[in-house]
């Protein structure tokens, strides 16, 4: 057996044994999501369900999914716009700041994003309730648009670091403004820095829990999440309820990040090689 | 179109001084060439004209108006980059365009412009590319071309041929000297080679370590090199230079080195006292044979470039380089004469010429 197929194998089983930690435990709640009553509760399992839609119009119905998905979509699509806006004026000015001035900040910047969110949470409700923002979407997209703006900052810092000066000289000497060469020629490079950006953004506001279940008592404003973690009553846990849900909620993301795959690779990879 | 004025810029980053009181003038249509080694400070100037840096002190004045206040859209200067930086997002077209578009020019003219100058380069049948599709000589001419089409004041070229292979070079070169001569638009153009400077440039500016060593045309700066540091970075292969001193025999003028003795002439004369320095180019020295006339040098390496060949030999301490035909043929260790031609001896002291 030469050598170079044992490290195959060894690298195969590896990828292998990785990629199922990972991926059963979503699988199980898929194969529940459409599977019948009896078959939920059946022993021993039963692995391939029936492809019944029963639990998706029951979540749909009695526990009206369709009104937390369009809370998600609020939030987390305001925390994105919001988050991505910020991070990429800051990004710019860091990028092209003096490099000993722009690595403090930069660090400043990381050590924020430390923060365990437990540290953050009383502070955060507290200040909320004097605005009176609690039970808001603009209370619950501000604590996520701090949270997330440190990865947004780096992410795009990294990238527009790469788009070199002569383009921004050339872009000047054609006549546009400093503003104009930014919107014109220096966001328009950084795309797939922006995708990534906005991706990871958009998957921490769409499936944070623990600020979501702080700020948002109120049913009418709550996200997800949130409302799929409130589905159990007293005596009951409807889990293939929570399966359709679940899987309503994962699936544009899983979606997303596939359509958007080749532009994340190279969004993540940036900085390590030349764009 | 305009001319161009430099008056007493600076500048300095940090402690390292880039540029320290440049002063020349570019007329109007002239053809000026920056020379100087890499980090002489000549990209910095070109950036302070078009208004991408500022300078410490000085002024830049288009056609007599100070625009040292001015945004580089208000300039009106378009600039040729080393890299080319073409966007990497738009098409040819929409490249050359972009400063057009820019300006509101309308559409229908942004488009026809876009063609002249396509027209104009050879590069209509590029423009629905993207410059990542394009050899490195096709993106020097959209580079070229998106310049051009501006119609601007004042043209500013940063090595635009540097990163051309040899061949290519030398044509391109030749194309940017008959565009000039077509549209006649006040051009500064920096290199750090000087065979661009001297086939190119109306007029050549020199500079070393943010200083101006010389300003002429290129035949002035080749036959009377202001100073040392001129004489030594123009002409291939180097000037012959060699220091001795000046001493006065029977009214005539004997250079004394440590190695050898040349008759100097000249009717002015003013000499300092003490050690000068000689410079002669290799063509100024001829090979003979004959052992009775001139110096006696032995043979240490030919260079063979073939149109012509170089005598590298040593008398003593001293190598000189001479020029000698194709033709001819030579032994190493051989001895051999080499004739100096008086008259075109130049002589520095303390590194200027004299």
């Amino acid at each position: 057996m030469s050598r170079s197929f044992l490290t195959k194998t060894v690298f195969i089983f590896g990828v292998c044994l990785a990629v199922s930690f990972s991926l059963v435990p979503f699988l199980l709640f898929v194969s529940s999501a459409f599977k019948t009553q009896t078959q939920i509760s059946s022993i021993p399992p039963q692995w391939w369900p029936d492809f019944s839609l029963k639990f998706f119009r029951s979540a749909l119905k009695n526990y009206g999914i369709m009104h937390y998905l369009l809370n998600s979509i609020i939030v987390a699509g305001t925390t994105t716009l919001v988050t991505i806006s910020l991070g990429a004026f800051s990004g710019y000015a860091l990028a092209r700041l003096k490099k000993k001035w722009a690595h403090l900040i930069l660090m400043g910047i990381l050590a924020c994003a430390m923060f365990p969110q437990i540290a953050i949470a009383g502070p955060i409700w507290r200040f909320l309730q004097i605005m009176g923002w609690l039970n808001t979407y603009h209370g619950l997209v501000l604590p996520y648009v701090a949270l997330t703006l440190p990865l947004a900052i780096w992410i795009l810092t990294l990238f527009f670091h790469e788009i070199p000066r002569e383009l921004e000289s050339a872009s000047l000497v054609d006549g546009c403004t400093r503003f104009g060469t930014f919107i014109r020629v220096v966001l328009p490079l950084s795309t797939p820095g922006l995708f990534t950006a906005s991706i990871l953004c958009f998957i921490y506001a769409w499936n944070e829990f623990f600020l979501a279940l702080l700020i948002m008592t109120d049913p009418a404003r709550q996200t997800m999440p949130v409302g799929i973690a409130l589905f159990q009553g007293e005596y009951t846990v409807p889990w293939g309820e929570i399966a359709a849900a679940s899987f309503v909620t994962t699936a544009p993301l899983v979606i997303m990040v596939l359509v958007f795959q080749r532009r994340i690779v190279t969004g993540l990879s940036a900085g390590g090689i030349k764009g | 179109m305009a001319s161009l004025g430099i008056k007493n810029i600076s500048k300095r980053f940090g402690k390292v001084v880039a540029l320290s009181r440049i002063d020349f003038h570019v007329e109007d249509g002239e053809f000026c060439v920056l020379l100087g080694p890499s980090g002489c400070g000549k990209s910095t100037l070109l950036e302070i004209i078009a208004g991408l840096t500022l300078q410490d002190q000085g002024t830049v004045f288009i056609d007599d108006r100070s625009v040292t206040n001015l945004s580089p859209r208000e300039r009106d200067v378009a600039m040729v980059f080393q890299n080319y930086a073409l966007y990497p997002h738009m098409t040819v077209a929409q490249n050359l365009g972009f400063g057009l578009r820019m300006r509101g020019v309308p559409k229908e003219m942004i488009g026809k412009r876009i063609m002249e100058t396509a027209r104009l380069l050879g590069i209509t049948e590029l423009l629905d590319r993207r410059p990542k599709e394009l050899s490195g000589g096709q993106r020097q001419r959209v580079a070229m071309g998106r310049a051009l089409v501006r119609r601007p004041n004042i043209f500013l070229l940063d090595e635009p041929l540097s990163n051309l292979d040899a061949r290519l070079r030398v044509n391109v070169r030749l194309e940017l000297k008959k565009l000039h001569k077509q549209i006649q638009t006040t051009t500064l153009y920096v290199t750090h080679d000087q065979v661009e400077a001297m086939t190119l440039g109306d007029k050549v500016i020199v500079m070393r370590e943010g200083k101006v060593h010389q300003i002429d045309r290129p035949e002035i700066i080749y036959n009377k090199p202001a100073d040392t540091f001129v004489a030594t970075f123009i002409g291939s292969p180097m000037i012959n230079l060699f220091k001795g001193i000046m001493t006065e025999q029977k009214g005539r003028f004997i250079i004394k080195t440590q190695d050898f003795h040349l008759e100097y002439v000249h009717d002015d004369l003013r000499f300092g006292n003490g050690e000068l320095e000689i410079g002669v180019r290799p063509e100024d020295i001829t090979v003979v044979r004959e052992a009775e006339r001139g110096l006696r040098a032995k043979v240490e390496v030919v260079t063979d470039v073939g149109a012509e060949k170089y005598i590298h030999t040593r008398l003593g301490s001293t190598s000189l380089t001479a020029r000698a035909a194709k033709e001819d043929s030579f032994q190493l260790g051989e001895t051999i004469s080499l004739v100096i031609r008086p008259s075109r001896l130049h002589i520095f002291h303390d590194g200027r010429r004299i």
